[in-house]
């Protein structure tokens, strides 16, 4: 195998993964603009699609739920996630850590119907004995952040592990206290994985349909347990709007994110920079 | 690399304080405990109940001041005599191990190449692959519905193009199912291979070449074997939640692929049968326990090494 023949190789290997990994969001998007009810026929140009989704009761009103139930989640994951992490980074040996670091991965690849399930049963058998809590956003909530701390805790890990312990230890040497250490030197070095573990729970939330299906109760269904009972049943037109939304929400979301976090990085530099001629 | 000096034991405890240090283990651990790992008790005890006629017993009683276990092994047996679960169980396994092969084929080649490319393009590259997760998993899975339908996308162009005349039957097949979970976890076997082959020392491989070893020896003889722990926990992050996958099945999925996740559901929500559910979720973590173990070591190895 030549140099260029490999080369072309992966040129094409790689082409070939990402059009099977972005040809479906591109033709929900396409396919939203159609005219026709016959989702796949191409009628011609419309966005009647939109302005029938600005009707749907349903959807509207699913969709302001998840987003509070995605809020939330995100919070709540990024407190228990960063906690989980820095256990997992500072303390090597604790009773249980075995234990605690299984759990703490597990929900990571336990399959949702397994999470979900397992969750109502210990919420219904509490409801039994103690009278609360009612099945709805509470629950909900709680399950997301089951699973959203586990991924929270991937990405502040990590961001721990990169991390060089002698800023830490400098400012301890120069008498601050433990909170002080954390709050004034850990946490601004973490807070870009802690700002995207936030959005990355929060998107997880806005998605689940299995754990939500198992702990929702009257009158709290979730944005995404409409769509998958209409996407069940069928190809709807509104499923495609709902989509190129999001399509749209997330790229607007990720490209400030991404702004901001390289304007933060330059302040930095400069502010670095600028420390260091003072020092010389 | 090693680190020049290692901070001394005590820094640990200096930095946060006992108190400290016990409070940011206790919470997080609290909360497992009440959350993950009591409810996995509460569903093996339910499992071994019986079912009244709107509610499960308990399994404790009082009768005459004496508390009573009553144990019903039933749902067990039935599932062992019944073929709809064991066929259940045994597609389960065998569309997450197809779907956890073809993975890997699509994604070593794509990580090893995505590895080897210049370290400048390398970031937009994963970034291009990190960002369908960030779009709704179950959109991306309604697409391929209407990709693959009948009167879908493909059907229609190939028609109108003269390659076909009758559509071909795509959707709710195996086919589709399987075509619907690897594109799903695809990224989940991507990320963990290309976190591995970039880090690998070219000069080993340099040597192999040296020393005589053809590139594609070289490949099979160095570059696998390095990257086994990547191989191993992509698979695993490939092929247990497949095993109880339930959205998927459910839209691309077709009669021929009756999947385990999909018989829980209908004990729970049709037939109403909570402590059967509880029996089918308690065999099915059975049978993923032992990949479970392996990726929670993995997992352990690559967050407790490096720190």
């Amino acid at each position: 195998m030549t140099f260029n023949a490999g080369r072309r190789t992966s040129h094409v290997w790689m082409a070939a993964v990402f059009v099977f990994l972005y040809l479906p969001i591109v033709s929900l998007i396409v396919f939203s603009f159609n005219a026709s009810p016959m989702v796949t026929n191409w009628g011609g140009f419309s966005l009647r699609w939109y302005s029938a989704l600005m009707e749907d009761r349903e959807i509207i009103d699913g969709f302001k739920l998840s987003l509070r139930i995605a809020f939330s989640t995100g919070c709540s994951s990024v407190i228990l996630g960063t906690l989980a992490a820095l256990t997992l980074h500072r303390f090597k040996r604790f009773p249980g850590r075995t234990l605690f670091a299984g759990m703490v991965n597990s929900p990571l690849v336990m399959p949702e119907v397994i999470i979900g399930l397992s969750l109502l049963l210990m919420l219904v058998s509490v409801q039994r004995l103690l009278g609360f809590p009612e099945r709805g956003f509470s629950t909900i909530w709680l399950g997301h952040t089951l699973l959203g701390m586990a991924y929270a805790t991937v990405v502040v890990l990590s961001r721990l592990q990169e991390m060089s312990p002698s800023l830490e230890e400098a400012a301890q040497d120069l008498g601050a206290r433990p909170l002080q250490v954390f709050f004034l030197v850990t946490l601004p070095m973490i807070s870009q994985a802690i700002a995207s573990a936030w959005l990355l729970t929060f998107t997880l939330s806005l998605d689940d349909v299995v754990i939500s299906a198992f702990l929702n109760g009257p009158g709290s269904t979730t944005m995404p347990i409409t769509i998958f009972s209409r996407a069940r049943l069928g190809l709807s037109p509104s499923v495609n709007t709902v989509a190129t939304l999001t399509v749209a929400v997330v790229s607007i979301g990720i490209l400030a994110a991404s702004v901001f976090m390289s304007r933060a990085e330059k302040k930095r530099a400069l502010e670095m920079a600028a420390a260091y001629r003072k020092t010389d | 690399m090693a680190t020049a000096a290692l901070p001394p034991p005590s820094l640990q405890t200096k930095l946060t304080g006992v108190w400290g240090r016990n409070l940011v283990i206790a919470i997080p651990m609290v909360f497992l405990l009440v959350v993950f790992l009591l409810p996995f008790l509460v569903v093996f005890k339910i499992s071994l109940s019986e079912m009244d006629t709107v509610f499960f017993k308990d399994v404790f009683s009082l009768r005459d001041d004496v508390v009573v276990m009553t144990l019903k092994f039933g749902n067990y047996f039935s599932l062992t005599q019944d073929s709809l679960y064991i066929n259940a169980y045994l597609s389960s396994i065998k569309i997450a191990a197809v779907t956890t092969l073809v993975c890997l084929g699509i994604a070593y080649p794509f990580a090893y190449f995505m590895a080897r490319s210049p370290a400048d393009v390398r970031p937009a590259l994963l970034m291009l692959v990190m960002l369908p997760f960030w779009t709704s998993f179950l959109l991306r899975v309604y697409a391929w519905k209407m990709l693959l339908a009948d009167s879908g996308v493909f059907n229609n162009a190939a028609i109108a193009l003269g390659l076909i005349s009758e559509p071909i039957k795509m959707m709710n097949t195996p086919f589709s199912l399987v075509l619907g979970m690897v594109y799903t976890y695809v990224p989940f076997m991507i990320l963990p291979l290309y976190a591995n082959l970039v880090k690998m020392d070219l000069r080993l491989l340099e040597a192999a070449l040296d020393l005589g070893a053809t590139p594609w020896q070289a490949f099979w003889r160095i570059t696998v074997p390095l990257s086994k722990s990547g191989i191993i926990a992509g698979s695993m992050l490939v092929f247990i939640p497949c095993v109880g996958e339930f959205v998927i099945p459910e839209l691309l999925g077709g009669p021929e692929t009756l999947m385990i996740g999909h018989v829980l559901w209908d004990e729970f929500f049709s037939n109403n049968d909570w402590p059967m559910a509880a029996s089918v979720a308690v065999v099915m973590v059975a049978l993923i326990i032992f990949p479970l173990a392996f990726f929670n070591k993995y997992q352990a190895e690559s967050t407790g090494a490096r720190a």
